[in-house]
């Protein structure tokens, strides 16, 4: 039987978020104790050598990310959290701040101490101003103690739209401009935050730095998937019996996610398909449900892990109903700065529609296709690249629920 | 340097360069809409879209800066297919109606249609339905044909800190507005005309009025009096298949009467005059104790930013009216006593590089002949655009004469057109009125070029003249600043409202670069050179004008006719 292994969750439901000393008595802030005990390219070196990579959805080597801003020189460096976490279906990075904001704090001071940074912001989702105060209740507490020395954390709350938690586009917020993701390169750990090198990590990135640095990047490196090891923390929802969140190491299978954790599919129903990874991510068959929940499984089989959002479908629903509705998501969230964005998630909508109310034929299925081809390759942000992958991954992997529809 | 491979074609350009810019030095054109030399990357129109080998998604040729041995592939079938799909939503989403466009053949979205073979647009065809915007004198807006490539936002907010064009809504929702989601007239613009350029296609343009003057030229009881600013010879040539500065003015002449225009005068005259009471203006300021620095006023575009942005700096403007207005108001009397013709039939007519002008005519203080002084103003583009309707050929044109009184001109006057012009023009004045000697260079080559800010200390026989020229607004705000906080040092500054000055005006042929601007202004200067008078002062008919009709510069009928006052723009917005 699979297990959950608890390590950004390590002190839920054991400490009291509202209270630093609690987090301090479970041995908090001991692991930025002992990296500012090392030189910053030793922390990096650690960093690197554990393999974490970001959970925020790119999947990039934090280490890795965190050398790049460490060799720039500049007379300010930042460190930003992203904890917009727009994406329907997830709520992960809520769990973790809600229950050890301090965990977050002292990944991000380690960060700062690593790459030179002496101000970090906290870019907080606007729909959670609740969340806003634990935070900033935090900061505070952790000012008082003094534990964090000269790093200045500020919580700011989010515009509310999507595209905010692209990295750029929350960059441009913080600055006050309009969300709106910029070309890159340069890419923030260059030139981010008032063209200074800057790293936007998530949420269940920074939570899982204390414990690499505490315990070693060889503990961390030894779970879970080779590539992309530690845990990640998945949210449930839709059709499974056990609607949850789970701490699960990276080599856990797609089906012992529903199946163990979730518990099966609600009302005794069969299974059809799951959507992994938030609105954007694809829609995978019975087939692949062995596949690890791990970055580079995923990608292999035109999904993705992205924030670790599970959607379960079973075989009542309308898979083509679904993904129209999605359409309807990322034409409301496209920012409008790039063309093939701005007008194909637009278009993408349209044709969805006539496909659903039974007006569609092939050669709207090949136009989709070509769409979304074209949006993956030439979209500026990530919103427009990966909008059509819930498009395309049912087009291939559901195609008969397609083919019934068209005249 | 770093080696780069475009299309298999090996090229070493500069470590900083953009894929874009190896492509071009490997001769290898890569389609763009956003892009724009003059302006900052904006990397949003996705057309220049290229692949590079090792990289999964595909790279803006325009953002992407190369790195050696990187290898391009600027037209692979993934490349291409991606092109045409960009462009086939864009123009599923832009109107059809091209023929009906006032950039018809000058359109660069449409020059990409035409090479990308596009026939058949999958996407379903929809409108925005979107209204015009015509509540100014000098520009409309068509929003329904933007492609929100936010060349209009770069050029009003950047180049111009007008900051009257912004972007709202989102998604395919999104539109370019002006400042507060209000009308053009309500928002901060000063009609410089500087996004007209910047659009590739037609959602800015020139407020049109070709039908007024042909109503006029047919009309028996009007007589059409033309004057034509310095900068339009210039660059007409432009519209009508001739090289920059090639058009001879007296072809042009020519072609004006063909037109049916009853007289053709010029605005260099004027531009002469405004010399010698600006010039004079500018002394009495100094050795009274006026308010110093002064500022040139001759831009309609600059005056109306000054009033928005510096209303608490209007008594340093010079009290000159343009050249333009300073016509407008002779022409209907001076110009019509001396020609026995009755002003109440005078239809006068300015030709001009400038679309703030069109504003400018219609402010109701500009009426000091008695009547509208200037009636109507057309830019060189519709200059161009009604030689174009009349079918002239200009290898054939007979050349013309300037009818009398009000045509005679210098090469200061030719100068007005470019950036600095207005400074050496009066320096040339200047220096012979305090100094009591003749300049025997004419030349101030500091005030030349597209340099943003120029400077200079002139020695007046011991009265030194601290001056200062810039043009484009961004530019003209640094100057401005320093005057606001006390700390300026000069006495004299020119300012313009476009880059370049007249010759990029907002009403002139549709200019895409600086480069363009470059060859105007010397075009501008090789004409001055060629002048047999090149001292405003030195003007035959300026002189005779002042001894029969203004007996003197800054006197009672001066000061009636060619001079006026200003009043702050207290928009909402600020
Ligand atoms: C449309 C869009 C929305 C995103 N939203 C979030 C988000 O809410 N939270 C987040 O951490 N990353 C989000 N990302 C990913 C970020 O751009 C970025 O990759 C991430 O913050 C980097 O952190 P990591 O390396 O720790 O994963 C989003 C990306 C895109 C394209
Ligand atoms: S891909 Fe979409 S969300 Fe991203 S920049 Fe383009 S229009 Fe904006
Ligand atoms: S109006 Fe013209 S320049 Fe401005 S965004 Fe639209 S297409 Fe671009
Ligand atoms: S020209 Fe490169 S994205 Fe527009």
């Amino acid at each position: 039987m699979a297990e959950e292994l608890r390590i950004v969750l390590r002190h839920l439901g054991k400490i009291d978020p509202m209270n630093i000393d609690d987090y301090l008595k479970a041995g908090g802030y001991q692991a930025l104790k002992k990296a500012r005990g090392m030189s910053p390219m030793d922390v990096i070196e650690e960093v690197k050598k554990s393999g974490l990579r970001g959970r925020g959805g790119a999947g990039f080597s934090t280490g890795q990310k965190w050398l790049f801003a460490h060799r720039m020189e500049a007379d300010e460096k930042y460190v930003v959290c992203n904890a917009d976490e727009g994406e329907p279906g997830t709520y992960k990075d809520r769990v973790i701040m809600e229950n050890d904001p301090h965990s977050v704090l002292e990944g991000m001071a380690i960060c700062a101490h690593a790459i030179g940074a002496s101000k970090g912001y906290i870019y907080c989702r606007g729909e959670y101003p609740d969340l806003a105060k634990t935070l900033k209740n935090a900061v505070d507490q952790a000012k008082d103690k003094g534990v964090l020395g000269h790093f200045d954390i500020e919580v700011r709350l989010g515009a509310g739209a999507y595209v905010c938690g692209e990295e750029t586009a929350l960059i441009e917020s913080l600055e006050g401009q309009r969300g709106e993701p910029r070309y890159r390169p340069p890419y923030p750990p260059v030139s981010g935050l008032w063209q200074k090198p800057t790293i936007v990590n998530n949420v269940e990135t920074f939570a899982n730095i204390a414990p690499i640095i505490e315990k070693g990047s060889a503990w961390f490196a030894g779970i879970g998937a080779a590539k992309f090891p530690g845990t990640k923390v998945l949210t449930l929802t839709g059709d499974v019996k056990n609607r949850t969140f789970i701490e699960v190491p990276t080599d856990t299978t797609i089906r012992d996610v529903i199946f163990e954790f979730g518990q099966g599919i609600a009302g005794n129903k069969k299974f059809k398909a799951v959507q992994i990874g938030g609105t954007s991510g694809g829609f995978i068959p019975e087939t692949l449900l062995d596949t690890p929940i791990d970055f580079d499984s995923m990608r292999q089989t035109g999904a993705t892990l992205g924030s670790g959002a599970v959607f379960v479908l079973d075989q009542d629903r309308d898979i083509v109903d679904v993904v129209t509705r999605i359409t309807q998501f990322f034409e409301h969230e496209s920012c409008g700065k790039c063309a093939p964005c701005r007008e194909g998630t637009m278009r993408m909508r349209r044709i969805m529609e006539k496909i659903n109310t039974g007006h569609g034929n092939k050669k709207d299925i090949a136009l989709l296709e070509r769409l979304g081809r074209v949006m993956a390759g030439a979209c500026l942000c990530g919103l427009g690249q990966a909008a059509p992958t819930p498009v395309i991954t049912t087009i291939n992997n559901f195609s008969t629920d397609y083919e019934t529809r068209l005249v | 340097m770093v080696n780069v491979k475009i299309n298999g074609i090996q090229v070493a350009v500069p470590e900083n360069a953009t894929i874009l810019q190896a492509a071009e030095a490997a001769g290898v054109k890569i389609p763009t809409l956003c892009h724009h030399p003059d302006q900052a990357i904006k990397a949003n129109c996705r057309i220049c879209v290229c692949e590079v080998e090792g990289l999964a998604l595909l790279q803006a040729a325009c953002s992407t800066p190369v790195w050696d041995g990187m290898v391009v592939k600027t037209n692979s079938p993934a490349v291409l297919e991606a092109r045409k799909t960009i462009l086939e939503l864009i123009l599923a989403h832009h109107p059809q109606d091209c023929l009906n466009c006032i950039r018809n053949q000058n359109c660069e979205l449409q020059t990409l249609a035409e090479a990308y073979q596009i026939r058949e647009n999958p996407f379903e065809h929809i409108t925005r339905g979107l209204p015009r915007d015509t509540s100014t004198p000098s520009l409309v807006r068509d929003p329904e044909k933007c492609i929100l490539c936010r060349r209009c936002e770069y050029a009003c907010s950047e180049i111009q800190t007008v900051n009257a064009l912004g972007l709202e809504n989102r998604g395919h929702h999104a539109m370019v507005v002006p400042a507060l989601g209000k009308d053009l007239a309500e928002s901060p613009c000063i009609m410089c005309g500087q996004c007209i350029h910047a659009c590739p296609v037609g959602a800015i343009h020139e407020k049109e009025e070709i039908n007024e003057l042909l109503a006029a030229i047919a009309d028996p009881d009007k007589i059409v009096v033309t004057q034509m600013a310095p900068a339009v010879r210039l660059a007409i040539g432009e519209e009508v298949s001739l090289p920059t500065g090639a058009m001879d003015m007296h072809v042009l002449v020519g072609a004006l009467k063909q037109i049916g225009f009853d007289y053709v005068l010029h605005t260099n005259f004027t531009a002469d005059l405004t010399i010698m009471e600006e010039g004079h203006e500018l002394l009495k300021r100094v050795k009274e104790g006026g308010k110093l620095p002064m500022f040139t006023s001759c831009s309609p575009g600059w005056i109306n930013f000054c009033e928005t942005y510096y209303p608490d700096l209007l008594d340093n403007l010079s009290t000159c009216k343009s050249p333009q207005q300073m016509f407008g108001a002779l022409v209907k009397t001076y110009w019509a006593e001396k020609m026995q013709i009755d002003p109440a039939k005078i239809y006068s007519v300015s030709i001009m590089p400038c679309t703030a002008k069109k504003y400018e005519a219609n402010r109701p203080e500009m009426n000091s002949s008695g009547y509208q002084d200037v009636d109507l103003v057309l830019t060189t583009r519709e200059l161009g655009r009604l030689f174009r309707m009349t079918g002239l050929d200009f290898t054939k044109v007979q050349p013309g004469k300037f009818d009398s009184w009000m045509g005679a001109y210098t090469g200061a006057a030719v100068i007005f057109g470019a950036t600095g012009g207005v400074m050496e023009a009066a320096l040339r004045t200047v220096y012979e009125v305090v100094t009591g000697k003749t300049l025997e260079d004419v030349n101030f080559t500091f005030a030349r070029g597209m340099e943003g800010i120029k400077e200079a200390e002139i020695d007046l026989n011991g009265l030194k003249v601290k001056v200062a020229i810039a043009h484009g607004l961004g530019n003209a705000r640094k100057v401005m600043d320093q005057v606001r906080a006390g700390t300026s040092p000069y006495h004299f500054i020119e300012i313009m409202a476009c880059p370049g000055g007249c010759i990029g005006g907002g009403g002139q042929p549709i200019t895409k670069s600086n480069v363009k601007r470059e060859e105007r202004i010397k075009a501008i200067y090789s004409e001055d050179a060629g002048l047999p008078l090149r001292k405003s002062h030195d003007n035959p008919e300026v002189q005779q004008l002042y001894k029969e009709f203004l007996h003197e510069p800054l006197g009672h009928k001066s000061h009636e006719l060619l001079h006026t006052h200003y009043t702050p723009k207290n928009k909402k917005f600020l």
